[in-house]
Parts: C-alpha cells; structure tokens; sequence
C-alpha cells in the first residue's frame, strides 16, 4: 500500500495538486502520517515476510515429510501384505479366466459332430472323391501323401517356406559371425568353452549307445521318407527323424566330429537345393490357377517304391530340408553356429 | 470308448495340470515329453498314424531336444557343475 502511495506522490500531478492546494499541505501531511504510520515500514515487512517464508517452508517440509511417511507405508504394505493380495488376485483372475475358457471350449465341443458320424460337414464331395480317385489320380497308396504333396502341394510348399523363415529368423538371432579370415571372434570363443563345459566329452556309454542307435535311426526316417506314398509318413516326420539321429551323434561326439559331414555350406545348399526343386515342381500352379499340370512322370503301379509320379521326390526334397533346420536349429541354439 | 482310451485321455488331463503346477522346469518338461508321447498313442487310436509319427518325433524328440538345450544356457537344471 506505501509502495502505491510513494507512486502516486512521484507523479508529476500529485506534485502539481500539492502545490495549488498549499494551504491545505498541513492537513495533507498530517493525513500522510497518519497513514504512512500505519503501514509497516520496509524492515518489518522484510521480517514478516521471512517469517511468512519460513513457515511455508516448514509447511513444505512437514508435507515432504508426510509424502515421505505415506510413501514408506506404502512400500511396506506392498512387500509386506500387498503381494499377498496381488498374488492372490492375480491366482483367481486366471483361475477365472482359464474357467471361462474351459467353458467356452467345452460348449464348442458339445457342438460339434461326434466323432466319425456321417453327417459331419468334414464329409463331402471333396472327400469322397479324394477317397475314391486318389489311388487312381495320385498313384500313392497313402491317401494323406497324395493329398498334401498332389493336391495340395501348394499348401505344402508355404509350409516348408515357413520352416525356412523360421530357420533364417533363428540364423540372424542366434548365429555369431566369424572374422573374415576365418578365425573366431571373443564371443564365439567364450560360448564355445561354456558349451565344452557342459559336454559330456568321450562319455563311453553315451558313444556306445549311438554307435549303435545312429544308423538304424537313419535307416528308419529314409525308410519313412521314400515309403511316404506306401505307408504312413512322409517328408516332414522323416526328417525330423533324421534330424534327431543326427543331434543325438552331434551329442555323442561333439562338433568337431559332426562338422567332418555336416558343416554350413551344407545346410544352405541342401536346403537352398531342395527348396527351389519343390518351388519349381509346384509353384507353376501360382500361375495357372491353382489347376495341377500334367507332369509327364508315369504314376506306375500303386504299391510299387517307383510310382505315384512327383510325389517321391517332393517327399525327399522336404525331408531333407526339414532333417537340416532341425538340426541347425539344435546347433545355434547349443553355441551359435555349426 | 474302451479302457485304456479313457485312462489314456485321463493321462493326458493330468499331464497338463502337473506339466503348470511342477515348480521345476527339468520335471514339467519331461512330463511335457510324456504327454507328447500319450498324444501320440491317441492320434494312432484315431486312425491318423501320419500325425502319430510327426508327434513322437516332433513334440516328444525335437521339441524337448530345444528345450533342454535352452535350460542348460540359462542355467536352470540343477545340479550343473557350475563350480567346477
């Protein structure tokens, strides 16, 4: 309020009014006293206001404090009995949850067709004639054969490019480089003498039972693969077959042993090979309309380990890129490379 | 539906439940191996023998295979000379 007053004192008006009304100056000076007495002087105010700031600091303070206080008994509630209650709360909404999905999935069952009745929209045209020409069309005895790798050996084919994805996606994450000039890098090195750590190395009876176990577990999947239009089976369960027998001689014998027939530039071009034969022998039906060409390959007689057209070697080219991402896939995930 | 389908699709149910419930990784994935491998045998009762071979070579071998590799780097089976 001073301040306001020494402001309007300052002006040139007021000066001019205070000199025209000069007579009344005593009266005006008296009122300005007055007035100027009433108001706290600057030092009384600096003092009210450090006051003032002082409290509020206080004030700032007691409520950090307070923040500080609730904060804490926050925490401690949370690791105390607040995990409880989430813990618990967390166990019966998935309770909840997996109930509901039981539902639903139940109702869904209770449904659908019993199983093998004849009024099952499963059985229509399409089956009957896969059933009754497939021998004729196809050649292969093995119904399922003819139907994925003749029929529909386009389906097929997007299968197999999903594995090879898959592969090249495990590749890229897992896979450690080596230097240009072929020498290992530090993390190679390091992976390499953890997984030696953990190797059983020269285990006799593990050697043993491979030596023994290996071979006939490749006789079997290459029985599966070229018996997959005779019998049940096929490319994809063969592989993995062989797949298996080979990480099982990788565990037995360790990757130096394994790396003497089965290196990278083994996987890429066998899986680089057998890939474009099967996209080549199928994919001309992208472009003429999903209609299947004559192959010009004799079907031979059905039963016989040469017949049934295409169908035997598209079985061998899956195979073998099947049985090669498998086993790639056990060696980045062992050290990140072969 | 004959007996051992009925005890094999009770297999199956508590299969699942102990392959969630079992506190260490190295036991629900052997029982998860277990219950590829009763899968299996299922698939081979319904006339699907194709589906047999590719479960007990894919679920019960590869799968397992992978993810026994993947326990081992991240150090979770016991009993792991780790000190050595």
């Amino acid at each position: 309020m001073s301040k306001k007053r020494s402001d309007w004192e300052s002006r040139p008006q007021a000066r001019i009014k205070k000199w025209f009304f000069d007579g009344y100056s005593a009266f005006d000076d008296e009122i300005i006293n007055q007035i100027s007495v009433k108001t706290p002087d600057p030092v009384n105010h600096a003092v009210y206001d450090a006051y003032i700031d002082e409290i509020s600091a206080n004030k700032h303070e007691r409520k950090l404090m307070i923040e500080k206080f609730e904060d804490q008994n926050v925490r401690s509630w949370i690791n105390a009995r607040g995990r409880k209650v989430f813990t618990r709360f967390y166990v019966i909404l998935s309770f909840l949850l997996a109930c509901l999905m039981i539902f639903f999935l139940l109702r869904t069952v209770a449904e659908m067709p019993r199983f093998g009745s004849e009024t099952s929209p499963g059985i229509n045209e399409v089956t009957a004639r896969y059933i009754e020409k497939g021998l004729d069309e196809t050649g292969a005895m093995n119904i399922v054969a003819g139907m994925i790798l003749d029929y529909r050996a386009f389906d097929t084919l997007g299968e197999s490019t999903v594995l090879f994805i898959a592969a090249s996606a495990v590749l890229i994450l897992l896979r450690i480089d080596r230097n240009k000039d072929g020498s290992p890098v530090m993390e190679l090195i390091a992976e390499e003498s953890d997984d030696r750590h953990y190797e059983p190395r020269n285990d006799r009876i593990l050697q043993g039972a491979a030596k023994v176990l290996v071979p006939i577990i490749f006789l079997f999947g290459i029985y599966i693969i070229l018996n997959g239009h005779l019998s049940p089976g096929g490319g994809f369960s063969g592989g993995a077959i062989i797949s298996a027998g080979l990480i099982l001689y990788l565990d037995s014998f360790g990757f130096e042993k394994a790396g003497r027939f089965f290196t990278y530039s083994t996987f890429s071009w066998v899986s680089f090979i057998s890939l474009s034969f099967y996209a080549l022998a199928k994919t001309y039906s992208f472009y003429m309309g999903a209609n299947g060409m004559e192959s010009g390959i004799p079907l031979g007689t059905p039963g016989a380990i040469l017949s049934s057209g295409l169908i035997l070697p598209l079985n061998i080219a899956v195979g073998m890129v099947v049985a090669c991402t498998m086993y790639i896939f056990y060696a980045l995930f062992r050290k990140g490379g072969l | 539906m004959s007996f051992i389908q009925i005890f094999l699709l009770g297999m199956l149910i508590v299969c699942a439940l102990a392959v969630s419930l079992t506190k260490n990784l190295l036991t629900s994935l052997i029982v998860y191996m277990a219950y590829s491998l009763i899968m299996a045998i299922i698939w081979m009762m319904l006339e699907s023998p194709d589906l047999a071979i590719t479960e007990a070579a894919v679920g019960a071998g590869i799968t397992s295979v992978l993810f026994f590799v993947t326990l081992k780097k991240i150090h979770a089976i016991k009993g792991d000379r780790e000190h050595e």
